[in-house]
Formats: structure tokens, C-alpha cells, sequence
């Protein structure tokens, strides 16, 4: 089971997917609550190197079900990532990459005219991206 | 609902051996009409064929249908009268509804049986009240008649319904519907029913069925057509398509009249045909089309196959046909169709687009060569023809500057350059676009475009330090700078724009302009840029010389805006000197006036590639110099 958030720079919600899709809402509180952790993070390394901010940020926040990674874009957009710690298969690298295809997809989304940057996503294209994605996660 | 047996039943009862068939008041006036329709009075049966449509529009599968009417009855009886017609009916409601085709389900109350691939199916499809059904069954059905005929002989083709749309319903008041187009198609087909649907009350609420498309479209298209406002399109194109396409059964296929319209709608956005038309843009003349944001944002993102958020040519196609189709009543694919692919319509759409290329630019950009290497897009192959035909390559060294162009954001730049009237530059740039997943950073400013319009033409992908480019340039100012050089010593800043190739026909005149600027850089510069500019210089048509001398007279006195055309106007007496003055009738000082115009264009283009390429010279001198001296400093360990 998996989870994946784009959160706005407002923090609200752009886009949440789970797969399965029982027991979302706990996922949906998990997500919620590590955007905290998110911004604690950017807080913490915007003042030190604002040039060279690494967008990956990594393992937010492990318990014993799942880990949390996150990613933050340049225009603060924040992706989540919730995963099932029993999947210890699933490398850093891995992730990275997931969250790279993310961002793609978010960018070619964000060049449709027709999307008005802060609304939520309805993009059949983002849907399928997101979730084959989820299917080899899970 | 149910009530006594009313006249309907009566037969009913006698046909079925005893089976009280009790219909409700509006399945009995429902019936009724139908029955009249498909037997028209005084005969008591109904006629065969009309019944066989009936029940083939009622879009049940034909073992389904063939079960009712062994049912009915009318297999046994051999034909069917009023009481089977009525039991078909009834069944076919059920079997809609979902129940087997039994007499036993007939029994149960049954909403009305639905017939969707008729003419006037919308209607039928609510169930409003008969005498408005028999109205609007008789009127349209008889002029829609030759239009039936060609779907029902299309095998029922039943397409996929979508939920009740309004477009159709608005278009003789929504703006447009093809002018160009849209009169040779089906018109004279549609004409004859137009007439007489113009007096019916004929509401379409959306298009169940596509005669109700075509056929309100033409409508709307008459309406419309003294409009001039060919916005928003309808239906038109699907009728004609499946009778004259041989593609009949492909909604996905562009017709050539379709494919016309798309580009004479392209143009009328972005003259340019091998430019792009930018989000914004699209997004103002797609949502004319009044479809809902989410179903629009769909037909983008389908259509805009390299994520740019603009549109080329047969991007727009795609995209406008989409539209249409969805109109139409078509669901929106989940990918695109591969005949709305860019690669496969690029090479239609090229053809035509080639023939205005050459009209539109005067000077066409590109080398073939550069493309292969850069993109390995099929599509743009075509696109390098265009350009072939037409383009003039004139030195080698403007290949070279151009060949390895790393641009990733020309696609702006195209729309910046237009006011810059110099539309080879843009299309040189537009053609280059294709790459597999460049992002567009750049903003929409002139600046940014600039900047990364100029980044291409260095053979070597070193940053250019130098080049920073960038900011807007005043024609004016370079042409000052130019005689300022000689003051200065400064070379002028490099180009804003991407230099095209000047044609052919401009070399001429071009050529004599170039030497301009280069005479007055020649006295001042610094050894390595004479030389250099000696070289481009010696690389033009040697009449140059010739003129180099008129130049200089004429340079010395006059400012630099007004030497381009001084020394058009010079060279012309110069070169005429027998030109009695009073030959300077209006007419040749229009002629002039153009002249002048056209070579202030292909100065100001020229200056720039001539900036440009000093720039590049300079540099390639100091990394010269530079590899000269730490050749100079290895030697020695090396003798060692």
C-alpha cells in the first residue's frame, strides 16, 4: 500500500492518490501531518543555500507501517510520498526517481493552458502516470 | 398507470390468444404514433422495412429482436399488426429495461422503449407528449430522409452517446461555424432538409445522433455566414467526411477540407504556419468553442504531444479536430488516435503550408543539415524541406554558426520576432523546436527569449560569456554604434535575434548594405576584426567592390539610419547616372520607398549576423590565442 500527495504552497491539497485504496483516510492524516516535517525542512535549509537547495528531501519521518519521503519544488510545491515499510526493496534511488517522474508529469500539467496553477488535478494523463507508478510500489 | 383496456388492448388481447395486454396512456398514445408511422393509415399492418428500422434503432442486439418478434406474434401471423406491433414495443421496453423477452414481463409497468438511432431520437428519447412527438416525427423524419438513408446504410453505426451537451443547441447563435468550409460540404445534401427544418421546431438539444450535428451545424452555418466572426465549429466536417473521405469509418481522420479549415483558422491566429501559437492564445479561442474547462484541458493535453504549451501546426489540427469531434458527441479519446499525431499530420500539413512559407518570408532560414543532427523527430523532416526549397544558404560559416543549435526555448521566441518583422528568424527557430523534453523556462519577456534565441548559433556549446545578450536592441542604436566604433572602439552589442538567411533576391541589395556597417567598422576596428570582416566581406558577390567605393562617399556624410537608404538612393543614380531627374515620378519613388524599406529590413538582420559572427571570430581568436600559448608553454617540457 501506497500513498502519494502534491500539496500547493498553501498547503492544501493539489492531488492525493492511494493504492489500495482502504483505509485512505489514515493515509490522507499520515500526508497531512508530514507536511509539517516538509516545512520544517525547507525552513531549516532555505537559509543556509538557497541556490543549491536539494529538492529531494528525503526520509521524513519513519514508523514501524510506512515511511514517509518527501520532495519540495522551486515554486514550493510539495510532493509526499507514503510507503509501506515493508518494502525494503525500495532503494533511495528509487524514490528520487519517483519523485522525478512526479515532477515531470506536474510540469507538463502546469503547460495546459487550461489549468490554473492552485486548482486541483484532474488530468487523466497524471492519473495513469501515477498510478502504474503506485502499482510497482506496492 | 395502468388502465383499462383501451383500443390498443383490445387487438392486443386478440392477438396474443387471450393475453391481456394493458398499456398505460402514454405508452398507448406512444405506441400509437409509432405504429402510424411505421404503417401509414389505411392499412392495417405495419409496413415491414419502417418496423425492421424501428427496431433496429431501438439499439437491441437482432437476436434480442428477432426473440420479439416470434413473441409478438407477427412471425406467426406474418406481419404485424397492430396488436404485435404494440407487444413489440412493449417488449422492447423490457428487453431495454432489462428483462427477458417474455410475455410475462410485459405485464409489469415498463418506462417507454427507447429508439436512439432515429432522426428525431431526442425527442423519443424523453417521452414528451404525442402530439408534440407527432409532430416532430412526421416534419423531420420526412426531410431527413436522404440523411438517414446514408447512416442507416452505414450499418447503424451507433456511437458512443455522451451526456447531453449544449453546444449544438447553441450555434445559430454561437459564433460561427466554418465559413470557408463549411459551404461545400454536405450543403447541397443538407440543403433540401435545412429548408424544412428551419420551420420546425426542431430543438436540438445535443446531438444523440450525428445528423442532428451536421444538420444544425449546416443550419448554423447559414445563420451564420453572414457573421465573420469563424469561431467556434460544428459538426459539419463528420457527414462529409464519411461520404467523401474514404476514411468513412475513421472519426479520427482529418479531411482535407477539415485540414483547410484548421490552417486557414491557424493562420488567422499566427500567420506564421510553421509557428507556434502559445497557451494563452489557444486557450481564448478553444474556450469559444464552449466546452466545459475540464473536457478542454483534456483535448490539450492530448493534443499537445511534446508538453510545451503551445501549439504547432498540427498540434492546433489535432486539437481543433477534437473539438469538433467532441461537439459532434464523440467521447474523448484516453490517447491520442494515431492519425491525429503530429508525425502523420505534419506531412499533410506541410504541403500546403510550404506553398505559403515561400509566399510569407523573404527570407528563408535553416539548413537541412543542422536538423538530423539535432532532433531525430520524423516530423521534422518534412519540415526541413519547407525550408530547403526555399532557403539559400549562403556561407558555409552561417552553417556552422547555426548547426549545433542546443536551443530549448525557441518556441517563444518565434511570437516575440514577429513584431521584429523578420519572419525567417522566427522560422528558423520554430522549426527547430523539437526536442524530446526540454522544459520552457523562459518567461514570455523579449529579454529571456532573446537570450536563449541566441544561444544556438555557437558551433561550440561554450557558455558565451561575451554574448550575453540579451537585452531588446535598438536598431538605431547598432547602426550608431557602428559609427561610433570608429570613436569607440566598442564593438556593438550582439544581435537580440536569431539572423536568418537573407534570399537570393536580397543579396544583392543586402550584400550592399552589409558593407555598410563593415566599412565603418573597418577604420576603427582592431586588426583581428578587419580581418575577420575582410573575410565575410571577400565571401559576398564580388560586385561588392564595385560598390564598396560608392559606399564610402556616401558614408562620410551621412548618419547611419538614413545611409541604408542613402545609399540605395545613391547607388541607383550612381549606377543610372543617365536617370533624367524628372523620372521621378511617384511611382519610382514608391518603388524606392520599398526598396529602401526592405533593405532597412535585411540591414538591420545582416548588422546583427554581422555583430554576431564578429562576436563568435573574437572568441575563437582568444581561445586561438590561448591554446597558442599553452602550446608555447608545453613545448619546452616536452623537448625536455
Amino acid at each position: 500500500p501506497s500513498q502519494c500527495g502534491l500539496f500547493c504552497c498553501q498547503n492544501y491539497p493539489l492531488y492525493i492518490r492511494s493504492v489500495p485504496t482502504e483505509n485512505e483516510l489514515k493515509f490522507h492524516y499520515t500526508v497531512h501531518t508530514s507536511l509539517d516535517v516538509v516545512d520544517e525542512k525547507i525552513s531549516a535549509m532555505g537559509k543556509a543555500l538557497v541556490d543549491q537547495r536539494e529538492l529531494y528531501l528525503g526520509l521524513l519521518y519513519p514508523t514501524e507501517d510506512y515511511k514517509v519521503y518527501g520532495y519540495v519544488t522551486n515554486s514550493k510545491v510539495k510532493f509526499v510520498m507514503v510507503v509501506d515499510s515493508s518494502n525494503t526493496a525500495l532503494r533511495d534511488n528509487e524514490i528520487r526517481s519517483m519523485f522525478r517522474k512526479l515532477h515531470n508529469s506536474y510540469t507538463d500539467i502546469m503547460c495546459n493552458p487550461f489549468y490554473n496553477p492552485g486548482d486541483r488535478i484532474h488530468s487523466r494523463a497524471f492519473d495513469t502516470m501515477v498510478n502504474s507508478m503506485m502499482m510497482q510500489v506496492c | 398507470m395502468e388502465q383499462g383496456p383501451a383500443g390498443g388492448s383490445g387487438p392486443a388481447a386478440a392477438g396474443t390468444g387471450g393475453l391481456l395486454l394493458s398499456l398505460s396512456e402514454t405508452e398507448q398514445q406512444r405506441y400509437s404514433e409509432l405504429f402510424s408511422r411505421c404503417c401509414p393509415p389505411p392499412e392495417a399492418a405495419a409496413g415491414g422495412s419502417s418496423v425492421g428500422e424501428l427496431f433496429r434503432a431501438s439499439q437491441l442486439p437482432p437476436d434480442t429482436l428477432h426473440q420479439i418478434t416470434e413473441v409478438c406474434g407477427a412471425k406467426r401471423v406474418g406481419y404485424f399488426g397492430p396488436a404485435q406491433f404494440y407487444i413489440a414495443l412493449k417488449l422492447i421496453a423490457a428487453a431495454q429495461s432489462g428483462f427477458p423477452v417474455r410475455i410475462e414481463s410485459i405485464k409489469n409497468e415498463l418506462p417507454l422503449p427507447r429508439f436512439m438511432a432515429l432522426k428525431n431520437d431526442s425527442e423519443v428519447r424523453y417521452g414528451t407528449p404525442a402530439e408534440f412527438h407527432g409532430v416532430k416525427f412526421q416534419v423531420p423524419h420526412a426531410t431527413l430522409e436522404k440523411n438517414s438513408y446514408k447512416r442507416t446504410d452505414e450499418g447503424d453505426k451507433q456511437e458512443p452517446k455522451s451526456p447531453p451537451m449544449s453546444p449544438i443547441c447553441s450555434p445559430p447563435a454561437s459564433p460561427s461555424t466554418y465559413q470557408r468550409i463549411p459551404l461545400s460540404y454536405g450543403y447541397g445534401k443538407a440543403r433540401s432538409g435545412l429548408e424544412q427544418q428551419h420551420g420546425a421546431p426542431y430543438e436540438v438539444r445535443h446531438s444523440t445522433h450525428q445528423q442532428d450535428g451536421p444538420s444544425s451545424g449546416n443550419y448554423g452555418a447559414k445563420s451564420a455566414l453572414s457573421s465573420s466572426t469563424p469561431n467556434r465549429s460544428l459538426s459539419v466536417e463528420r457527414e462529409q467526411q464519411d461520404s467523401s473521405s474514404q476514411y468513412s469509418d475513421d472519426p479520427w481522420r482529418i479531411t482535407e477540407e477539415q485540414r483547410d479549415y484548421y490552417i486557414n483558422q491557424f493562420r488567422s491566429l499566427q500567420p506564421d504556419l510553421n509557428a507556434f501559437i502559445s497557451g494563452s492564445v489557444a486557450k481564448n479561442f478553444f474556450t469559444k468553442s464552449k466546452l466545459p474547462i475540464p473536457e478542454l484541458s483534456h483535448i490539450w493535453e492530448l493534443s499537445d504531444v511534446d508538453c510545451d504549451g503551445a501549439l504547432t501546426l498540427p498540434e492546433f489540427c489535432a486539437a481543433f479536430h477534437l473539438v469538433v469531434a467532441r461537439k459532434n458527441g464523440y467521447q474523448l479519446p484516453e490517447t491520442l488516435p494515431e492519425t491525429l499525431l503530429p508525425e502523420f499530420l505534419q506531412a499533410a500539413c506541410l504541403k500546403p503550408v510550404r506553398d505559403c512559407a515561400l509566399f510569407d518570408s523573404h527570407a528563408e532560414p535553416l539548413p537541412g543539415s543542422q536538423q538530423p543532427r539535432d532532433f531525430g523527430r520524423t516530423e521534422k523532416s518534412s519540415a526541413e524541406e519547407v525550408p530547403d526549397n526555399s532557403a539559400l544558404l549562403q556561407d558555409g560559416k552561417k552553417d556552422d554558426k547555426q548547426a549545433p543549435k542546443v536551443s530549448t526555448t525557441l518556441k517563444t521566441i518565434p511570437k516575440e520576432f514577429q513584431h521584429l518583422t523578420v519572419k525567417a528568424a522566427a522560422q528558423e527557430p520554430s522549426a527547430l523546436r523539437a526536442r524530446p523534453r526540454s522544459r520552457s523556462y523562459s518567461s514570455t519577456s523579449i529579454e529571456d527569449a532573446m537570450k536563449k534565441g541566441e544561444e544556438p548559433p555557437t558551433p561550440p556549446p561554450r557558455p558565451q560569456k561575451s554574448h550575453s545578450r540579451a537585452s531588446s536592441l535598438d536598431l538605431n542604436k547598432i547602426f550608431q554604434q557602428n559609427t561610433q566604433a570608429a570613436r569607440s572602439g566598442w564593438l556593438p552589442p550582439p544581435p537580440p535575434a536569431l539572423p536568418p538567411r537573407p534570399s537570393a533576391s536580397q543579396t544583392e541589395q543586402p550584400s550592399e548594405v552589409e558593407l555598410q556597417p563593415q566599412m565603418n567598422r573597418t577604420p576603427s576596428q582592431a586588426e583581428e576584426n578587419s580581418s575577420a570582416k575582410k573575410e565575410v566581406v571577400l565571401a559576398q558577390p564580388p560586385s561588392k567592390p564595385a560598390r564598396r567605393k560608392l559606399r564610402t562617399e556616401a558614408q562620410g556624410l551621412e548618419t547611419p539610419e538614413l545611409s541604408p537608404s542613402i545609399n540605395v538612393t545613391s547607388s541607383l543614380p550612381a549606377v543610372k547616372p543617365h536617370l533624367p531627374v524628372q523620372k521621378q515620378s511617384s511611382k519610382q519613388k514608391r518603388a524606392i520607398q520599398t526598396a529602401i524599406r526592405k533593405n532597412k529590413e535585411a540591414n538591420a538582420v545582416l548588422a546583427r549576423l554581422n555583430s554576431e559572427l564578429q562576436q563568435q571570430l573574437k572568441e575563437v581568436h582568444k581561445e586561438r590565442i590561448a591554446l597558442e600559448t599553452q602550446l608555447e608553454q608545453l613545448r619546452p617540457v616536452t623537448v625536455l
